[in-house]
């Protein structure tokens, strides 16, 4: 129990996050069931908004999961550049589908909300086409590894097509703020900011928050480990062949 | 070094090359665009800066696959490989070869085109500087992503998947330039981010396709 | 100028093929590789050339020594024989041609496109490249695929020519080549048969996940 690469073992990531992998999900499940049930039916309706204002509960986190599942998958890209450890290639692999339907849940509760904001399902903002482009970042990442055989391969594909990808999402975003001012409202989270959410909304909030957190983890340890065992039977059928 | 262009240039050039191909497109897709949004020149006036670069974009796309899928299949790339330049050069070298066949026509057809499309006269100076310092962007990250796809059998359709949300905001800047002088305001801002954008591509991506590369030679 | 191989572990693809090759070639010497179709001959040309790199094992020349030519002949159709050679005499730093030419006989159709010639003129044309490449140490995949009795000896006979001058080659083929000082590695032993016995898990750490 030196250092934390040994959960870069396959067979210790299986054990650990077969151990680990239920109380995750009954943490999400319990966190997401709090909050949204506090969020939808025991907070007041905002002043402005009405009862539109909800959808947030959903939307915020979806989209910050959105763009943190990307992170995740530069990070394990990175580690698996620099470290060759296998499972990090598979987590990454296994984050990206995960990645892209928050994203596709964020752009539609976007859109819902905007229908009745802004009298618009779609407006060509920064925030909401900086999303667009996001989730083209991810199909593309998915099927780079979809067309190549070799995983080890794959790996190093994919991982390269992700760090360039994260450099032209971060020059697309400001290059978007320079195209369109945009009608989005500024962050609603941010620490610092004046005009900050009401604790009556917020405290709902980081429990969503924390739930859509750790559904994400629960989602891709579970699909990592569907990917390990993937690769076992590959290994398997691969050794039984030379045998 | 500049044996691999000159042999680029002449393969391009020769018969079978493809040169004039994207050229070719170009013109079809300005001469399809009243089709689709109608005669008015008024709007298409309005639209042309944008669209000439939109069309010079897809353009350029379309010959993308050609940058190493022709070497790679003829064993060319190994030997390049082992040979003493180095595959960041290799790439930087192709696709400085892709825009001297591929961007640098676009350029230089986009005003004949402009004229199909009604573009105002004072978008011409901005549209032919902003294609010309944008389009090498477009053959960098194109060799990028032909770098990344060169393994795959008919990886033609996943290369434009992977390379169109990396054009975003070259055409983004590039179109902006074009479509501010149209409008006869000052456009050198967008103007300097697209050359920003090529040349901060040129300086990094020949790394990202050399390491593509070494990949998919193993 | 010597090639020394020890220990070398090598792969196609995500499989191990070959184990603990250990081997050396010293200026002046051929050694002709062996091997049952599969074996992984070309593997090990690809790794010796760096295209591929090894999973193990050390592999000491020394810098741009090697000259590789594999199955492809790496030409291109629409460029005449000269303008092939030259090219490629350009990107490796040399500028004469003629040795090349004469050497498989290539005068006579200096001047037609690669994209005219016939398989085994292909071929020639391909390893003539090796001699403008300037070179020392020539690893080649199956050299003479579509070559005739004719012109594999005079593959040979260049091949001969090189060790002469202090050069060496590798070469994986199942024909004799009448190599004057020629010694033959069979890689039969060092298959990879499935994995190793001290490490069951050693090759794909996934075997073991599950476990």
């Amino acid at each position: 129990m030196s250092s934390i690469w040994e959960y870069a073992n396959p067979r210790r990531f299986m054990a650990t996050s077969g151990a680990l992998l239920p109380w995750i999900s009954a943490i999400a499940a319990v966190c997401l069931v709090v909050g949204l049930v506090w969020g939808f039916f025991f907070t007041p309706n905002d002043f402005r908004q009405g009862s539109t204002v909800k959808i947030i509960y959903v939307h915020v986190p979806s989209a910050i999961m959105a763009v943190n599942a990307w992170l995740m998958m530069l990070v394990a890209s990175l580690i698996w550049v620099v470290r060759r450890h296998h499972v990090s290639a598979l987590a990454a692999k296994a984050a990206a589908p995960v990645g892209m339907v928050f994203t596709l849940i964020a752009l539609f509760t976007g859109a819902v909300w905007g229908q009745p904001m802004w009298g618009t399902w779609w407006e060509w903002d920064p925030r909401l086409t900086s999303f667009l482009i996001l989730f083209l970042f991810y199909l593309g990442f998915m099927a780079l590894w979809e067309a190549i055989e070799n995983p080890d391969q794959a790996a190093d594909l994919t991982a390269v097509l992700c760090l360039v990808g994260s450099v032209f999402a971060v020059i697309s975003r400001y290059a978007l703020v320079f195209w369109n001012q945009g009608l989005h409202q500024g962050a609603t989270l941010s620490l610092d900011a004046e005009q900050n959410i009401a604790d009556v909304f917020w405290y709902p909030l980081i429990t969503v928050m924390a739930g859509f957190g750790f559904l994400f983890l629960a989602l891709v340890l579970y699909r990592t480990r569907t990917e390990i065992r993937a690769r076992r039977v590959k290994a398997l059928i691969a050794q039984e062949r030379m045998a | 070094m500049i044996g691999l262009l000159k042999r680029d240039l002449s393969l391009a050039i020769r018969a079978g090359g493809g040169f004039g191909l994207s050229l070719a497109f170009f013109l079809i897709f300005t001469a399809l665009v009243p089709f689709g949004v109608g005669p008015e020149t008024g709007r298409l006036s309005e639209m042309a800066a944008g669209l000439l670069w939109l069309g010079a974009l897809l353009a350029c796309l379309l010959s993308l696959d050609r940058i190493f899928q022709l070497d790679w299949e003829d064993g060319t790339l190994d030997l390049l490989a082992t040979s003493p330049l180095p595959l960041e050069s290799v790439a930087a070298l192709k696709a400085l070869a892709h825009w001297l066949t591929t961007g640098l026509p676009l350029v230089a057809a986009a005003p004949v085109l402009g004229i199909l499309l009604n573009l105002p006269g004072a978008a011409y100076p901005w549209l032919i500087a902003s294609l010309f310092v944008g389009t090498p962007a477009l053959s960098i990250i194109g060799a990028f992503g032909a770098a990344l796809t060169v393994g795959i059998k008919r990886g033609g359709l996943l290369l434009s998947l992977l390379v169109l949300p990396l054009y975003v905001p070259t055409l983004l800047f590039g179109a902006l330039a074009a479509t501010r002088g149209a409008q006869g305001l000052d456009a050198t801002t967008p103007l300097v981010l697209t050359a920003g954008i090529t040349l901060g591509a040129a300086a990094l991506l020949p790394f990202a396709a050399a390491a593509a590369l070494r990949v998919n030679l193993r | 100028m010597t090639l020394r191989v020890s220990d070398l572990a090598c792969a196609r693809g995500p499989a191990q093929v070959l184990a603990s090759v250990s081997f050396s070639v010293e200026a002046g010497e051929a050694l002709i590789l062996r091997g049952p179709n599969g074996a992984g001959k070309t593997t090990l040309l690809r790794t010796l050339a760096g295209l591929t790199p090894p999973i193990t094992g050390t592999i000491m020349h020394e810098e741009d020594a090697i000259a590789y030519a594999g199955h492809a002949d790496g030409l291109k159709a629409q460029l005449s024989v000269t303008e092939n050679l030259t090219f490629w005499a350009s990107i490796f730093g040399t500028d004469d041609i003629t040795p090349a030419l004469t050497a498989f006989d290539l005068h006579p159709l200096a001047d037609r496109r690669a994209g005219e010639l016939s398989a085994g003129q292909k071929r020639r044309l391909s390893l003539a490249r090796l001699l403008v490449t300037g070179r020392p140490i020539w690893c080649l995949d199956e050299p003479t695929v579509s070559l005739d009795a004719e012109n594999t000896a005079r593959f040979a006979t260049a091949v001969e020519a090189h060790l002469a001058q202090g050069g060496s080659a590798l070469i994986a083929t199942h024909i004799d080549l009448g190599l004057s000082n020629a010694r033959t590695l069979d890689i039969t032993p060092f298959i990879a048969k499935g994995l190793p016995a001290s490490d069951p898990f050693a090759d794909d750490p996934f075997v073991g996940a599950l476990s």
